[in-house]
């Protein structure tokens, strides 16, 4: 039994991992048509898109577009769990529902409402107008990060801060914002991903400025071209080590606290 | 309760307004500009059922309705049933550390490109493809898996899977042992203590994970578009096809109307359902 669970646990790792080791493989395979057995080794997708203006310009754009996220989605999500925190008013479950709903409704709609909602007033085809977008589709991730952190906090820590003479602002800075420091970097960092990854509401909204992933959304609409697996291997290599300092940080924070 | 002050403001404020313009906004305008009409090329608005009776007529549109519902139906319940068995063995059949490390592994795939993913399965389940050059070894095949209603399962499979073994294994990690354990000593068979105790225990996180799951293939349009190849259409390809090729937003607002709706109704059935408390005896 146990046996056949494990084999069988393989099985949906081995699901869920074989489009990503596919793609790492086939962006070194020099066949176009990625078929087995695989042909020669080859580093020319990788050349083809350093050589391509278009990837660059649309790599720009998404480190453009990702970093802005990363920091305005963090500042919200940081108040709303501040708040979320520290006071209780009628009304804070609706105050709460408005920033944490967006993951549950389609990007699809809220890519044609973005795109809706944008164009009477100019703001379609701008780089502004997908970090909005951004902002709020991650804000909750960024919220849910931070709110963990502040669970751990010792509620007294600031009061006690307010007794020895600190007005609300310098116990913020003073004791707040250094206890939430990791999960402020860990945000930051997997917002960046989710907004770098994003494609469907950037796609709608981003006229000409193009990101990475509508980038290869249009490559993908043409033909096979093995050009983005070389992509996918790259941006996957960017998240994973953004993805991984962001853990780091964490850890060794934990660490020296507990030390 | 504490006096309203300005610091207390800092933090409460920016985020109303900042929901208000590019959340709440944009979402009430998409209602709004499905009674608008569209003439001389140009949104009008106004109020009227034109958008709305053209659409509700419309077969295709009843159908594309129909196929979705039934695919992001299966596509939750095929997760489900999938996911269960690894994420039981993860929750109490292996160490901490091994459950860890395996919740660790399936966040992987959320660092991944989606649209890289599905290119990938593309690739392997084309006619010349890897998965038939791996059955051509054997002599099989070649198997017509692209543009199909398989091709979109296996995309709306690689979106929501990880997702719901993850929140699969946290819940049945969460379960008190100790219930699990009375059940064994009272002489329960490991189905029926499945059955009696770890699905009554764990049935918020079990539909929840399947709401997601049905809500992210409800909206997907990446996997029924390239691996289904829009055959027939889904809600999400009728929105891409009527505001990207007609301009007929009002119409798209339509269809995107309809789809919260019913969002809506199966995410408020799903969490009265998982909420309710078993009648009191």
């Amino acid at each position: 039994m146990t046996t056949f669970l494990r084999i069988y646990l393989l099985a949906l790792f081995g699901f869920v991992f074989l489009p990503i080791v596919v793609s790492l493989l086939f962006s070194f395979n020099s066949d176009r048509f990625p078929t087995l057995p695989m042909s020669g080794f080859t580093t020319i997708w990788y050349e083809t898109i350093f050589a391509d203006p278009d990837f660059w310009r649309a790599a720009r754009n998404s480190l453009i577009v990702s970093s802005c996220t990363a920091v305005i989605a963090t500042f919200l999500g940081f108040c709303t769990a501040y708040t979320d925190y520290r006071y209780t008013f009628r009304g804070k479950s609706l105050f709460l529902a408005i920033i944490l709903l967006p993951p549950t409704i389609p990007l699809i709609i809220i890519a044609l409402a973005m795109l809706a909602w944008f164009a009477p007033v100019g703001m379609s085809g701008q780089v502004w107008s997908i970090i909005a977008a951004h902002t709020v589709l991650t804000a909750p991730f960024a919220m849910a990060i931070i709110r963990l952190r502040l669970n751990q906090i010792d509620e007294s820590l600031e009061a006690a801060a307010w007794n020895l003479g600190a007005s609300e602002w310098r116990a913020m800075r003073e004791v707040i914002l250094p206890f939430t420091r990791p999960a402020i970097l860990s945000s930051l960092f997997l917002t960046a991903a989710v907004s770098f990854d994003e494609f469907t509401v950037a796609w709608f909204v981003s006229g000409l400025n193009k990101t990475l992933p509508v980038h290869v959304l249009e490559i993908v609409q043409g033909t096979i071209d093995p050009q983005v697996n070389a992509i996918g291997t790259l941006v996957f290599g960017i998240s994973i080590t953004l993805v991984v300092i962001s853990q780091l940080l964490i850890f060794f924070r934990l660490q020296r606290e507990a030390a | 309760m504490r006096r309203l002050n300005a610091y207390a403001l800092t933090f409460r404020l920016p985020i109303i307004i900042w929901q208000a313009l590019f959340f709440i906004g944009p979402l009430i305008f998409v209602v709004a500009m499905s009674f608008f009409v569209v003439k001389n090329y140009r949104m009008v608005e106004t109020f009227e059922l034109t958008s709305w009776a053209k659409m509700i007529s419309r077969d295709y549109v009843w159908s594309a309705y129909r196929y979705t519902l039934v695919m992001a139906g299966s596509a939750a319940a095929i997760a489900s049933i999938l996911a269960f068995p690894a994420a039981w063995f993860l929750a109490f059949r292996c160490s901490a550390r091994a459950r860890q490390v395996a919740l660790l592994l399936l966040i992987v795939p959320f660092f991944t490109s989606y649209l890289v993913r599905t290119f990938s399965w593309y690739t392997i389940l084309a006619e010349a493809g890897v998965l038939n050059g791996g059955f051509a070894l054997f002599g099989l095949g070649p198997f017509k898996m692209l543009n199909t209603p398989f091709g979109t399962l296996v995309g709306y499979l690689t979106l929501v899977l990880p997702l719901v073994m993850i929140l699969q294994t946290v819940t049945m990690a969460n379960i008190d042992t100790r219930l699990v354990q009375a059940a064994r000593n009272l002489g329960c068979t490991p189905a029926r203590t499945i059955w009696s105790v770890i699905l009554p225990a764990g049935k918020t996180g079990f539909v929840i994970a399947a709401l997601f799951a049905f809500i992210l293939s409800f909206g997907d349009f990446v996997a029924p578009f390239y691996l289904g190849g829009s055959n027939p259409p889904t809600m999400p390809i009728l929105i891409i096809d009527t505001t990207k090729a007609g301009q007929q937003w009002p119409r798209a607002a339509v269809v995107a109307v309809m789809m919260m709706l019913t969002l809506f109704s199966i995410a408020f059935a799903a969490i009265v359902y998982s909420y309710r408390k078993r009648a009191s005896r």
